[in-house]
């Protein structure tokens, strides 16, 4: 094992830049390699991506790889997983972190198994163990109802980082770093699936993941309609609007407003949880948030156990009044 | 088509908060009393996914279940759902496993059965939450896979899978047989039959061992893990939640918008 060496960051890329998990996960990789006396490298897969390197050294990396092809325009497990063996082999990292993205969630678990080794995903603390210099690898499990500390004693230890648990380190144009090209190599045929066309569902208006304050709805608000008095609410204090899990299911709103575990991590100023019960799954999203406000008729609901703020009462009669004297405090 | 589907038994993911409590001499959680376990709910999404191609293509759904403590009524769920076998990897070797040793011994298994044109998990089970078991079998398998699944057409061959994303969806096409991990955007699972739950009560499940699917005890459960366990805790939560009172709703709705303004939050 003594020839791997560094922590490797994979960094992912969205409408030409480097997404926000990726500068997280760079913030977090920085920390783990300075712990353990190491290089932290960046590693960019896609196609036409070269120019961000720049961008990973800026937030941290002292070495960027980029694997450019044009059949890696689109992820996809088939191509993803050989290109990042590859990688690994060549590289040698101790340590690989990937985001808990659609991405991270689907090409860490495949090139663990391909690799032979151990992958944690969703963690939310990584630290080097002075004794052991493993990493320690934090994540909630039981949907949140408990956290688990794992280890991995085969290289590279591999784990994947949920959104907003790790923060970005200040972006330094000034910082000097390599890159270093590495080849695909990869044979079209042996791709057995192919990504035939990419629909976004993004609603309109101030994205979930970036909103500072959040209303969200939960099976409590019975159907669409009752959204249309949320989405007012949060036009007034220019947020977005969420949801548990229920409310996606029964198509009242998008599948893409579900905060949770499985869905959206968001961290605002503000969340309103409205007929929201407050299950561990659907508290792993939002207890990020500074200010969790309950709305639940329910005086025993488990949101009351989470949320700093509440009120105990039917939201068809709460939030009208409450949306009203918000709007008259903020006219003031 | 010949569709197997991997079903895990689990603690009851939406049993009250507070009755998951922690095994203070092992790390494991105590199944809460009063709560019984449950088919995990992806996995139930899965086995809903399997019918669905069932009722369109015919042909013949092969659920699997790993693990000690097996409740029968439990794992027959699918059988009462409308799946055709039910095969049991049960034994306590199984136990304490982790993704690695639980996907090398249903890939084992799913070899073993030979006859295959899909395999079905859910995109991650509620206990553990590591999504990882689908893509570890299709690489001891050498099949090509795709997680979280929305919608699944088989044609000539191939599966179209809408694969849900960060930012919605994207179509994807992949050749038979591959491994799919299903997720809640499919849509509801079915409910048992009557005659289903009949039926799913005579069905005697098939038992393997560890030696009917050639792995040694080294290799599953527990001895067979890559990761390792250091602890399990709860953190305390610690804070209150200030409860705005009022006469009426209307009065606490306005309290709390005043407490909001006056911590700054608004
Ligand atoms: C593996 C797994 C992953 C999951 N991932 C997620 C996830 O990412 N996100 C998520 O949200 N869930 C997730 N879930 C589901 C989760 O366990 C809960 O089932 C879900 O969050 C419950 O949603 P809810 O609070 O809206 O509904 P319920 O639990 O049904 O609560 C409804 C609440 O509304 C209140 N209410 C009803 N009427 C009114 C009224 N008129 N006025 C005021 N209050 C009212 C009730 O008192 C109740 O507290 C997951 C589950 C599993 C097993």
């Amino acid at each position: 094992m003594a020839e791997y060496k560094g922590v490797l960051i994979y960094a992912e890329i969205g409408e030409g830049k480097l997404k926000a998990i990726s500068t997280e996960l760079l913030g977090c990789g920085r920390k783990l390699a300075d712990d353990l006396g190491q290089e932290l490298c960046a590693v960019l897969v896609g196609s036409g991506v070269s120019s961000l390197a720049r961008e990973a050294i800026a937030f941290g990396a002292d070495k960027v790889y980029v694997v450019d092809d044009p059949l890696l325009e689109d992820y996809q497990a088939d191509s993803y997983v050989s290109v990042m063996a590859k990688v690994v082999k060549q590289v040698m990292p101790q340590i690989l972190i990937l985001g808990q993205t659609s991405i991270g969630r689907d090409l860490a678990p495949g090139l663990a198994f391909r690799l032979g080794t151990a992958a944690a995903t969703d963690c939310i603390e990584l630290a080097i163990d002075p004794d052991s210099k493993l990493m320690w690898q934090t994540k909630p499990v039981y949907g949140g109802n408990a956290q688990a500390i794992f280890t991995c004693q085969s290289y590279p230890q591999i784990a994947t980082v949920r959104a907003k648990a790790m923060s970005p380190l200040e972006r330094d144009d000034s910082k000097q770093g390599e890159v270093i090209t590495i080849g695909a190599d990869l044979d079209a045929s042996a791709i057995r699936a192919r990504v035939l066309e990419k629909v976004r569902e993004e609603v309109e208006g101030i994205k979930l993941e970036e909103a500072e304050v959040i209303v969200s709805g939960g099976r409590g608000i019975g159907g669409a309609d009752g959204f249309k008095q949320l989405e007012e609410l949060a036009k007034i204090l220019k947020g977005a609007v969420g949801a548990s899990r229920p409310p996606c299911d029964n198509g009242w709103v998008a599948d893409s407003l579900q905060v949770g575990l499985t869905g959206k991590i968001v961290a605002p100023n503000l969340y309103i949880a409205v007929g929201i019960s407050g299950a561990s799954q659907h508290i792993s999203g939002c207890s990020g948030a500074k200010n969790i406000v309950a709305i639940n008729k329910d005086p025993e609901a488990n949101i009351f156990r989470q949320a700093h703020f509440g009120v105990v009462g039917d939201w068809k009669k709460v939030l009208p009044a409450f949306t009203s004297k918000v709007r008259e405090l903020l006219a003031e | 088509m010949n569709v197997i589907v991997c079903v895990k038994q689990v603690i009851d993911p939406e049993a009250p908060p507070a009755s998951f409590k922690i095994d203070p001499t092992g790390n494991k959680m105590v199944t809460p009393p009063g709560v019984s376990p449950v088919v995990d709910p992806y996995a139930e999404y899965a086995v809903e996914a399997a019918l669905r191609i069932k009722d369109v293509q015919g042909g013949k759904i092969t659920a699997i279940s790993l693990g000690a403590n097996l409740v029968p009524e439990m794992v027959k769920k699918p059988l009462a759902m409308g799946a055709d076998e039910l095969i049991l990897l049960a034994d306590e070797a199984f136990a304490e496993g982790d993704s690695w040793s639980t996907a090398y011994a249903l890939g084992m298994a799913i070899k073993k059965l030979g006859d295959y044109d899909l395999i079905l998990c859910g995109r991650e089970a509620s206990d553990w939450d590591a999504g990882q078991v689908g893509s570890g079998i299709a690489e001891f398998l050498g099949l090509p896979s795709v997680s979280l699944a929305r919608k699944i057409d088989i044609t000539e061959g191939k599966a179209r899978v809408e694969r849900v994303t960060d930012d919605g969806y994207e179509v994807v096409e992949v050749s038979l047989p591959a491994v799919i991990t299903v997720s809640n955007e499919l849509g509801e699972p079915r409910y048992a039959t009557i005659k289903g739950i009949m039926i799913a009560r005579r069905k005697e499940p098939v038992v393997w061992k560890p030696a009917d699917i050639g792995v040694e005890s080294s290799q599953i459960g527990a001895a067979g893990r890559r990761s390792q366990l250091l602890k399990l805790f709860q953190p305390v939560r610690e804070g209150k939640c200030e409860v705005a009172e009022g006469d009426s709703p209307e009065e606490a709705a306005v309290n709390l918008a005043l407490k909001l303004r006056e911590a700054k939050a608004l």
